[in-house]
């Protein structure tokens, strides 16, 4: 019975593997590209295991951030797993040993799977295995990205635009997949304002805290018109 | 090499934060507030937005290549993506045109 669990898992786990390893890749080499080895990768990978944030940290550890604009970042940058979280809670109740994992693992693509799964006998069975799945591929893309940026004779000057594509490709996905466009438009053009306001230092907070409360008044607005 | 590892710590314990922060206010039969409910619906949207704004913080238009490769490998991205919806394909594509591009053409 476990085994054909792990079975179904594995196979709906396919497509992330195939992202994790591809991503994974690219975040151990940035990362070896920045000075930080293959230890660093599998620390980062094991305990944040949250891609686009080991991403941003790249940058933060190459210039030396200070801790308190690498956590304020983290919070922005990962904000969004408070939604995920709040929409598993009924999901994850009665999980057990395993829901702290469950919890921990909860990533973007672990949630797409996880969120859309029918009632079943060996659910949790099942979201502990998608879990574990895509940690592996995602801790593995990392050595296997830090081992070629540390072996492989290639220039890999320029490999830092992947985080750029993959969140220029989320973005553009759900852009077409959404009905409004408005929470995109404002994200893009508050960020581009405080950009030019407050420079490339400062300008994340206050982004964050301007779409925010425009995203927090606007509610009856746009619900009505989805309705309409 | 401390402060690299306290910075990883710091991103770790936040995000592990997070994580079960709404597990731990939201454990028993409590509503999710409306507002919260709806931020919770946007926010990736708007997120998402923010990031790629991000990314591009340190492209200056004022100096050579005045952010022509990045102008390029985000165009090769959208092109690529509204064409085949493939997320690999999109990024494979775009990230390899950039590296040809500051490797080969704007050295």
């Amino acid at each position: 019975m476990k085994q054909s669990v792990l079975k179904t898992a594995f196979l709906d786990t396919i497509p992330v593997m195939t992202g994790y390893l591809f991503l994974g890749f690219g975040f151990g080499i940035a990362l070896q590209q920045a000075g930080f080895g293959w230890l660093w990768a599998a620390a980062m990978s094991l305990f944040i295991y949250a891609g686009s944030m080991q991403y941003v940290a790249i940058g933060l550890l190459s210039s030396g951030a200070g801790l308190l604009t690498a956590a304020v970042t983290t919070f922005l940058v990962n904000a969004r797993h408070l939604f995920y979280g709040i929409s598993m809670v009924d999901t994850y109740k009665g999980a057990g040993k395993k829901k702290p994992y469950l919890i921990f693992a909860l990533t973007d693509e672990t949630y797409s799977l996880v969120s859309r799964l029918p009632q079943g006998t060996n659910r949790m069975q099942y979201c502990f295995w998608v879990s574990l799945l895509d940690q592996i591929y995602w801790v593995g893309g990392s050595l296997l990205g830090s081992w070629a940026g540390a072996v492989l004779p290639l220039n890999f000057t320029g490999i830092d635009f992947v985080l750029t594509a993959l969140f220029l490709t989320i973005f553009l996905e759900q852009w077409l997949s959404a009905a409004d466009h408005r929470p995109a438009i404002v994200g893009v053009a508050v960020t581009t304002g405080c950009l030019v306001l407050f420079g490339a230092d400062l300008f994340l907070i206050p982004s964050m805290a301007i779409i925010t409360a425009i995203l927090a008044l606007s509610p009856k607005t746009s619900k009505e018109a989805q309705h309409d | 090499m401390i402060k690299p590892a306290l910075t990883i710590a710091v991103i770790a314990l936040v995000t592990i934060g997070l994580r079960f922060l709404p597990f731990l206010i939201f454990g028993e039969n409590r509503k999710t507030p409306p507002v919260i409910a709806y931020l919770g619906q946007v926010l990736p949207y708007a997120i998402m937005g923010m990031l790629v704004v991000y990314c591009l913080k340190d492209v200056r238009l004022t100096a050579a290549p005045f952010g022509i490769p990045q102008a390029i490998g985000c165009a090769v991205v959208a092109l690529l993506h509204i064409w085949k919806r493939n997320t690999l394909l999109s990024i494979g594509g775009g990230t390899l045109c950039y590296m040809l591009l500051v490797q080969f053409v704007f050295v």
